[in-house]
């Protein structure tokens, strides 16, 4: 097992490198660091900047620089704002970790109770409705879902009760006048709704159907033939089986969380990675870019590597030599 | 075991019983011979949420590209001074800031939705096919590089790509179509890289192999035939996702831009109005979006299950 | 004592309300069993009007082609036939009609005095638990109160019992490290964990090579010396029937065709369809270059649409058509032996063929 990981991790690292090459050599190709020269009247300024950023080297001699300065903690400057990326960077995956934590939490549980009763009362009332919310789920646009709920969840019920507060909060993830779980709590419904509608709707739709085709293994009527009850059969055996294929694309999912994270975080103006990264592209802050894909990177290669593991634990067959 | 027809145990909804066919000794025969193609549209047919969304999604693109002559109102018209209203009998879907009828704008906007959805999955399919099948057929070095590139795209939201994608290479239709299928095509070629590599291995391809033809007939002859099914599904699902990618750069300020108006365009014009009197900007191109991706999603079912009854998905 | 177990032998207490018809030295009786399932084209009658006992101590084989209904009529008996099946019929353990239970009473009786050996162990052994964590829930679904060393004893003994070597490591590993006859031997102590009064063996050795087949033949045999349980021995192939069986029930087309001991079912069928499949089995003592085999003409019915009156008549060389066989369907009958039955027409006229007579002179 641990020298599985190793391996896992050996493969990772050149995949972060190449990655974080390819993105670093397209974010500098993309915005000009001297841009803002461009105005000044000395003909040799860009020239003096270009040489100060190191720009006039090539791009691997450029990226080696970059990285060497990176593993030592030295995440460079804003190129708008000369703030040190690190501080930015950390301050705004704080927030970002406590979404992408309740989402994976919300939508696993969620997704699982939903795909298990569908599959067991398959064709029931219950199971159409879901296989119908599903599809319309996985139709909706996710930022197009985030303003309906906020129109619907929030700041319509204000307006019609006439509140002071609406129900559910829509801006950042705290009050700035109050504190404590249930101002928190307001706080996060809807980003994580919005984050995670997408997902539940293609986790159970995958997991009832994966229930399905455990339901349907003869090991699953062993264990009925056993005399174990539908329930113990269902949670010990089918349920069991089903996670395995689930866990896998869970993992392959993750990309698409992050993905979500960018438009939720902007509706709800959560200052996180998500915004970090809009605002930052707008701005054309390319060293921040440039952290800020290999950060995330990073993330995600972490988590399949989490998955991995996982796969590894719950599948016997599974060989780590 | 028994005769239990194996579907009977997945989840494939129970069909209508058929008539009873010409009495024989056997008279199972009489139904298994039927060309693949009637199987096909039978199948699909059956699928009724598929053909309801296949009429919709027809009338949908008609609707959007008559514009000219069907809209109530043209393109653009404005009127100030009744600035934005609710739904109306004159404005059914009422009107923006600018007194413009939402109803014209929705289906002027739908032609670059659905034109951007239609061409990056023809065009992704189109590399994805070629560059899969390659992959799957030649495996070794063709095969390594299609699996490591993908490997490396997704470890960045495709989200961010895309959007630094359209900053360096612009912001106009035609670009983002080809942005979006330049990143769109490796789904698919895993799809086909993985149904190559498994009919590959048939005999009926070891055998034409054996009688001398040609790799690329083998492959357009033999293998891409057995593979239409889900590259045909995928192009479908592809339509979906890209009418979807394309309105949520538009939402991040990233799509296209006026005087071109796309769906996603038109909600992150109304984001503002949320919590407001003008909230109806917001419903009727979010809907227009959402009915048509379902009837996308629907069809590429009905296309599954047609193609492969046995599919559980 | 387990209180589980004693809930039922209450139960056993209750003269039950069992037909006369029943036997009641019989561990198990089955009624005029039908089961359809719905399908695209029509309803399949999988099961079509079998009625049979089991008594205790004996090995009944049941015999049929695949799709004859042999597994559907196990699976009913152990009530696991999935929701959509159309069952009607009754099944009686110890003259307790099952199909009346409610799921909790049928649940006590499942596994521990009637379990089932399935086809396939591979399948049938779940792949993520141990073997050893297997064989053990079969003892604790019943028996909640026992010891964690008691149960793990007692897998251990099972495990030996069925000659498994080194049973104390092969219990704690995995069903996808055992090979295949292993797999099935563990699936077989398995289903003999709480001594049940009936084991139903589906197919135990279709999965398995011929040598192995004969070694876990030899544990059954052994296994049911030792409990006394009945079995009934699931199979389409006559050889492991003649071997362990004491009596046969042909099926052919979700319908019991003949009945009887293994010896007149072996000497003298009854039924065209019996002599049909004897007549296409080798025997040692013939010279396979000289004599050719019978091949049964026609290819097993759908059973959909199942031939009119007798399912066998379009493949049958007695058949009088029309007329009665292919407009009535025969019933079951005795033309010696009142235990030797056999649904044909003209079983008087099958008997006096023997199988050998059906096979031909090589050319």
């Amino acid at each position: 097992m641990p020298s599985y990981v190793a391996r896992r991790l050996a493969y990772s690292i050149p995949v972060l490198l190449i990655a974080s090459f390819l993105l670093f050599a397209f974010v500098r190709a993309t915005f000009d660091p001297t841009a803002r020269l461009r105005a000044s009247r000395d003909p040799h300024a860009i020239q003096r900047e270009r040489a100060r950023l190191g720009l006039d080297k090539p791009i691997v001699v450029q990226y080696k620089d970059w990285l060497v300065k990176f593993t030592h903690g030295d995440w460079g400057q804003s190129s708008r704002t000369h703030d040190r990326v690190a501080p930015m960077v950390r301050g705004a995956l704080w927030n970002t970790i406590q979404l992408i934590f309740w989402g994976i939490l919300v939508s696993a549980v969620v997704a699982i109770a939903i795909g298990i009763y569908s599959a067991v009362r398959q064709y029931s009332l219950g199971d159409y409705a879901f296989t119908s919310l599903s599809f319309i789920g996985l139709a909706m646009p996710p930022f197009w879902f985030g303003l309906i709920a906020i129109q619907f969840l929030a700041a319509g019920p204000r307006n019609w009760f006439h509140l002071t507060n609406p129900p559910f909060f829509f801006v950042g993830l705290h009050s700035v006048d109050a504190s404590g779980v249930v101002d928190y709590a307001r706080h996060l419904v809807l980003p994580v709704l919005t984050l995670t509608v997408q997902i539940i709707a293609s986790w159970s739709r995958y997991e009832r159907a994966s229930m399905l085709d455990a339901m349907s293994g003869d090991y699953v009527r062993a264990a009925r033939a056993k005399g174990l009850s539908s329930w113990g059969v269902i949670f010990k055996h089918a349920f069991r089986n089903a996670l395995i294929p689930l866990v896998t694309v869970m993992a392959l999912d993750i990309g698409l969380l992050f993905g979500g994270l960018v438009i939720t975080e902007q509706i709800f103006s959560i200052p996180g990675m998500g915004k970090l990264f809009i605002d930052s592209l707008i701005q054309g802050d390319a060293n921040v870019l440039v952290v800020w894909t290999v950060v995330t990177a990073a993330f995600v290669i972490g988590f399949n590597l989490l998955a991995d593991v996982a796969y590894g634990a719950l599948d016997p067959r599974i060989r780590y030599a | 075991m028994t005769t239990l027809p194996n579907r009977e145990l997945l989840d494939v909804p129970t069909e209508e019983n058929l008539p009873p066919p010409t009495p024989g000794e056997f008279a199972d025969e009489a139904t298994v011979i039927r060309s693949q193609w009637q199987l096909f549209w039978r199948r699909f047919l059956r699928h009724r949420m598929a053909v309801i969304s296949s009429l919709v999604l027809v009338l949908l693109v008609f609707v959007c590209f008559s514009a000219s002559w069907l809209a109530p109102f043209p393109k653009d018209h404005q009127n100030l001074t009744i600035g934005a209203t609710g739904p109306s009998m004159k404005h059914w879907f009422g009107t923006d800031d600018l007194g413009r009828d939402q109803l014209t704008e929705i289906m002027f906007a739908g032609q670059i939705s659905l034109k951007i959805g239609l061409a990056v999955a023809v065009i992704s399919t189109l590399i994805g096919t070629v560059l899969g099948a390659l992959a799957g057929y030649f495996s070794r070095w063709t095969d390594q590089l299609l699996m490591r590139a993908t490997d490396l795209f997704l470890v960045v939201p495709a989200i961010a790509i895309l959007a630094i994608a359209i900053k360096k290479f612009g912001n106009s239709a035609s670009t983002i179509i080809l942005i979006l299928a330049a990143l769109g095509w490796m789904y698919i070629a895993r799809v086909v890289r993985s149904q190559i590599l498994s009919v590959k291995e048939k005999e009926y391809v070891e055998a034409a192999r054996a009688s001398g033809a040609s790799s690329a007939r083998i492959i357009v002859r033999h293998l891409l035939p057995n593979t239409i099914g889900p590259i045909l599904v995928n192009a479908t699902l592809a339509i979906a996702a890209a009418i979807i990618t394309e309105s949520t750069l538009s939402f991040l300020g990233f799509g296209v831009q006026p005087p071109t108006t796309s769906w996603g365009r038109m909600l992150a014009d109304a984001e503002g109005y949320v919590g407001t009197a003008k909230a109806h900007l917001l419903y009727f191109p979010g809907l227009a979006l959402l009915i048509t991706v379902l009837c996308v999603n629907f069809i590429g079912d009905g296309l599954r299950d047609a193609f492969d009854p046995q599919s559980v998905r | 004592m387990p209180s589980d177990d004693l809930s039922v032998d209450e139960l056993e207490g209750v003269e039950p309300e069992a037909p006369p018809d029943v036997p009641r030295d019989a561990v198990l009786s089955v009624r005029n069993l039908h089961v359809d399932f719905p399908s695209d084209d029509g309803p399949v009658h999988a099961v079509d009007n079998v009625s049979f006992d089991v008594f205790e101590n004996e090995i009944v084989g049941i015999v049929g082609e695949s799709g004859s209904g042999k597994s559907v009529t196990s699976m009913a008996i152990m009530g696991l036939l999935p929701k959509r099946a159309q069952i009607s019929g009754e099944v009686y353990f110890r003259g307790r009609a099952l199909r009346d239970l409610p799921d909790k009473q049928l649940r006590r009786i499942r596994g521990a005095k009637i379990a089932m050996v399935f086809q396939d162990a591979l399948t049938a052994l779940d792949p993520v638990y141990t073997v050893g964590a297997q064989i053990a829930e079969a003892i604790t679904v019943h028996d909640r109160h026992i010891g964690k060393a008691d149960v793990q004893d007692r897998v251990v003994e099972l495990l030996r019992l069925v000659g498994i070597p080194n049973p104390g490591h092969r219990a704690k590993e995995y069903p996808h490290e055992f090979s295949g006859g292993m797999r099935q031997r563990a699936m077989i102590a398995m289903s003999i964990a709480n001594e049940p009064d009936v084991l139903i063996a589906d197919e135990p050795t279709t999965a398995l090579d011929v040598t192995i087949q004969a070694q876990v033949l030899e544990v059954m045999e052994r296994i049911q010396e030792r409990t006394n349980s009945a079995i009934i021995l699931i199979t389409h192939d006559l050889g492991v029937v003649a071997g362990l069986a004491d009596r046969v029930m042909v099926m052919y087309a979700g319908r019991a065709v003949e009945t009887g001991t293994v010896d007149e079912i072996f000497y003298s069928p009854q039924h065209p369809y019996t002599l049909g499949l004897l007549a296409s089995l080798p025997r040692l003592d013939e010279d396979s270059r000289r004599v050719r085999l019978h091949r049964i003409k026609g290819q097993p019915p759908s059973l959909v649409h199942v031939p009119s009156g007798c399912a066998f008549h379009p493949r049958c060389q007695f058949a009088r058509l029309p007329a009665p066989c292919s407009t009535e369907v025969p019933a079951l009958r005795a033309i010696d032996d009142l235990d030797h039955v056999a649904a044909c027409h003209f079983s008087e006229d099958v008997v006096k063929v023997r199988p050998d007579d059906l096979k031909t002179e090589a050319s």
